[in-house]
């Protein structure tokens, strides 16, 4: 019982001891980035730093594959054991701040049934959607018609926004990556 | 009064000999780039801008380091610069002899790019603009149909990329624009759009539904292939990469 206190005591340290600890510099939270959410909330990408994520961009316009990332998202959290499972955050960031204000990405969160505990779609910037998906390896192209083409994959940011795998398998699950989840929330912190 | 202005204008031009970027505007219009618009033909609208004339030095970016610390390669994120980020130059603040100052600044990432043109109140041009702008020649704005264009960005290309760099200070195209072709290759601030391509929903199997859009890109103006390489080449590249001879310069709304 001494033993497990201890324990106790020492993992409260670490943990404080860790909030202070600089960013890693492979973080992409190095980057300054002010996010939106759906419920009009600012929140900058830094912020987001001390839990696992699960990150992706999208539209909500978006008729083909979006919807599918959306469903991956879910499917993969599904995947995951109910520890595990509230460990994580997951985070979908419009390729399309034009379109996609907050009453949009509230309105699309409410008819995906996307809980807003779990779930935060946000809108940034221009400057700042270019910026996000080159910090995460992502590509996208606006079309004359307003649609897009981009890549579409799930990223694991580790807690302090290391990327820490990926997939690019939609619509159905990717058994790998769900482990490479598991591993990261599983990981002693500090 | 308009006389004692104008001499005041002149002396504070010569106070300030390392004065602001030159930047010249470019009329825009209806472009016919490499990579259509929709991915199959249509042509891009390229909005009037200014571009500058000529690209971001080592001197410059020098200048730059020493007001924004953070863009010190001693100091850079990881994430935003890759290892040989500014490597030539002689430390985190001093160019040395492998950076002279005049030298188009390199081994930049797009991130520092973008960083630099914001402290200039610009942006980096889009690709449209840059292939727009480099569509020129001395004294034509459009000059490739002519073979003798595309032969001198084939001579570039087939430049050691190991000899040193030269100065800024190449001849001026029909705009004003100086070494877009010849000096070293650009940023552009959508370099990571230009190939977002192989569209595959309808090969029906999940695994490739790795890009999502209305259609892969089919590459337009075949022949013009001394700039389709220009986009293989960035679109190869990562927004903390930086090669040797990868520089930028920047550009601002109309």
């Amino acid at each position: 019982m001494k033993r497990l206190l201890f324990l106790f005591a020492m993992f409260l340290l670490l943990g404080s001891a860790r909030a202070a600890t600089p960013l890693p510099g492979d973080s992409v939270y190095n980057l300054p980035l002010q996010l939106t959410d759906q419920d009009g909330r600012q929140q900058t990408l830094a912020e987001r730093r001390g839990r696992p994520q699960l990150v992706t961009m999208f539209y909500t316009s978006c008729q083909m594959v979006c919807p599918m990332i959306i469903d991956s998202l879910r499917l993969t959290r599904n995947a995951l054991d109910p520890a595990t499972r509230a460990q994580i955050d997951l985070l979908a960031v419009s390729f399309d701040p034009a379109k996609d204000d907050v009453a949009t990405l509230k309105s699309y969160a409410q008819k995906r049934k996307l809980d807003p505990r779990i779930w935060t779609l946000a809108r940034a910037e221009p400057t700042q959607v270019r910026q996000l998906s080159g910090v995460l390896g992502l590509q996208y192209r606006q079309l004359p018609d307003g649609e897009f083409n981009h890549s579409s994959e799930l990223i694991l940011l580790d807690a302090d926004g290391r990327i820490a795998a990926r997939t690019t398998r939609i619509g159905k699950l990717d058994p790998e990556f769900v482990e490479a989840i598991r591993k990261v929330v599983a990981q002693p912190r500090g | 009064m308009r006389t004692r202005l104008a001499w005041v204008w002149l002396g504070l031009m010569l106070a300030l000999p390392a004065a602001a970027a030159d930047y010249v505007a470019l009329p825009g219009g209806t472009f016919t780039s490499v990579l259509p618009a929709d991915g199959k033909v249509a042509a891009a609208q390229v909005a009037p801008f200014r571009l500058r004339t000529e690209p971001v030095t080592n001197a410059e970016f020098q200048a730059f380091v020493k007001t924004h610390p953070q863009w010190r390669r001693d100091q850079v994120a990881k994430i935003l610069a890759d290892e040989r980020y500014l490597s030539h130059w002689a430390d985190a603040g001093t160019l040395g002899d492998a950076a002279l100052p005049e030298q188009p600044v390199t081994r930049i990432s797009w991130f520092a790019a973008q960083a630099y043109c914001e402290s200039e109140q610009a942006r980096l041009p889009s690709w449209y603009e840059w292939e727009y702008a480099a569509a020129a020649d001395a004294t034509r704005r459009d000059a490739r149909a002519d073979p003798a264009w595309r032969e001198s960005i084939l001579g570039w290309y087939s430049r050691p990329s190991s000899k040193a760099l030269p100065d800024i200070g190449g001849a001026p195209n029909a705009y004003g624009v100086r070494d877009l072709n010849n000096l070293v290759w650009e940023w552009v601030d959508d370099f990571n759009a230009l190939m977002v391509a192989s569209d595959s929903r309808e090969q029906g199997d999940p695994d490739l539904l790795k890009f999502c859009g209305a259609g892969a890109i089919s590459l337009q103006e075949k022949e013009n292939y001394a700039v389709l390489m220009r986009i293989a080449m960035l679109s190869a590249l990562k927004a903390a990469d930086t090669t040797n001879n990868m520089g930028f310069r920047c550009a601002k709304p109309e």
